[in-house]
């Protein structure tokens, strides 16, 4: 089970996590990473900078 | 082979090459985290290929550069992303390669901007030259609103928001083209529509199949060509007289254009990776 940081709701993770993965917390909406695979860690994800993009 | 797989947040597009690569016996996945990397201008990372798929437009443009500057083979390369990433850049490219693009202006100061405004006529649209998914878009219906956005922009913008990109608005019939170039072939197309002006699918715009005519193809691969060719997103307007090239994209997003074209165009994109490295 991984908890929201933000709401501490419940959020699925897929079957071939990656670190750097982003996620979406259906709850609360916040933007999630996982910041490390053993074990799952969750934390906010950065902001979107003025140069993001494709 | 050993792919470097140069990223910062992973994304679904993300996911989807890495689970691509992840499928090839003869691939060997890499990560390169842009946030943990350090360069010193001589080591070489240990892959044989890098694949680009940072979000950040200036650390994906530096990487690349020092990257290559041991000898590591990149997709983009260094300056194709340069190019891709400054509109300015992607202007003058396709105008040296006789590509047709909407009709712009480049001016450095808010008077010049706004004499480039008049001169184009309105609507206009003014742009930052670095930027992406739509955001900080205007179009300028009148003087009213030039003098004002112009304003805003000398007061609140950092510096590279008085550079000023101007282009005619192009009537487009409530859709834009995005066409995806891997190497020498327009792999796919997708339309984009929307009722906003902004037809990008980061802004809500809808993706629906486009099919590859031979022209379509055509303008497309000149456009990828302008830019120094690899793997690419053209952005493409349907106008009047035929098409013209909005932008192309070098960190391209295909992840709402897999299901409505049927082409897997990550596989496409590994593939692509073996052709390089040889
Ligand atoms: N001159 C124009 N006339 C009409 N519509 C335009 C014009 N320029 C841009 N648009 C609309 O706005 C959208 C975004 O423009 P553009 O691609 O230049 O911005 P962007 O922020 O670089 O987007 P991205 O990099 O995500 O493709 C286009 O897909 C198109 O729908
Ligand atoms: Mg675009
Ligand atoms: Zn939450």
């Amino acid at each position: 089970m991984h908890e929201c940081p933000v709401c501490e709701a419940e959020v699925p993770i897929s079957e071939d996590p990656v670190e750097g993965e982003l996620l979406e917390c259906e709850e609360c909406g916040t933007e999630l990473e996982i910041l490390a695979l053993g074990p799952i860690t969750l934390g906010e994800a950065p902001d979107a900078e003025e140069d993001w993009g494709e | 082979m050993r792919v470097g797989f140069l990223h910062s947040l992973i994304r679904k597009d993300e996911k989807l090459l890495i689970a691509e690569l992840r499928k090839r016996g003869d691939m060997e996945l890499v990560f390169l985290d842009d946030r943990r990397l350090v360069f010193d201008l001589e080591g070489r990372p240990p892959v044989d290929v890098v694949l680009e798929r940072s979000i950040n437009h200036s650390r994906a443009m530096h990487a690349l550069r020092l990257f290559e500057g041991v000898g590591t083979v990149c997709v983009n390369a260094y300056e194709v992303a340069r190019r891709c990433g400054d509109k300015i850049l992607t202007a003058a490219s396709l105008r040296d390669h006789g590509v047709p693009q909407p009709e712009v202006r480049i001016a450095f100061t808010p008077e010049s901007a706004l004499a480039a405004i008049e001169e184009l006529g309105y609507p206009a649209v003014l742009k930052p030259a670095v930027g992406s998914w739509g955001r900080l878009l205007s179009r300028v219906n009148d003087r009213d609103a030039a003098e004002t956005i112009l304003e805003h922009k000398a007061i609140l913008g950092s510096y590279h928001h008085s550079i000023f990109f101007v282009q005619r608005y192009v009537e487009k019939g409530g859709r834009d083209i995005r066409s995806f170039v891997v190497g020498d072939e327009c792999v796919a197309a997708i339309y984009r529509t929307s009722d906003h002006w902004i037809t990008n699918t980061a802004r809500g715009g809808r993706a629906s199949n486009c099919p590859v005519t031979a022209e379509l193809a055509e303008i497309s691969l000149r456009a990828a060509e302008a830019m120094g060719g690899g793997v690419l997103a053209v952005d493409i307007f349907e106008a009047g007289g035929g098409f013209l090239v909005n932008e192309v994209n070098y960190t391209m997003e295909f992840r709402n254009s897999i299901d409505v074209t049927g082409v897997n165009i990550p596989e496409r994109i590994v593939s692509y990776l073996r052709g390089v490295v040889r």
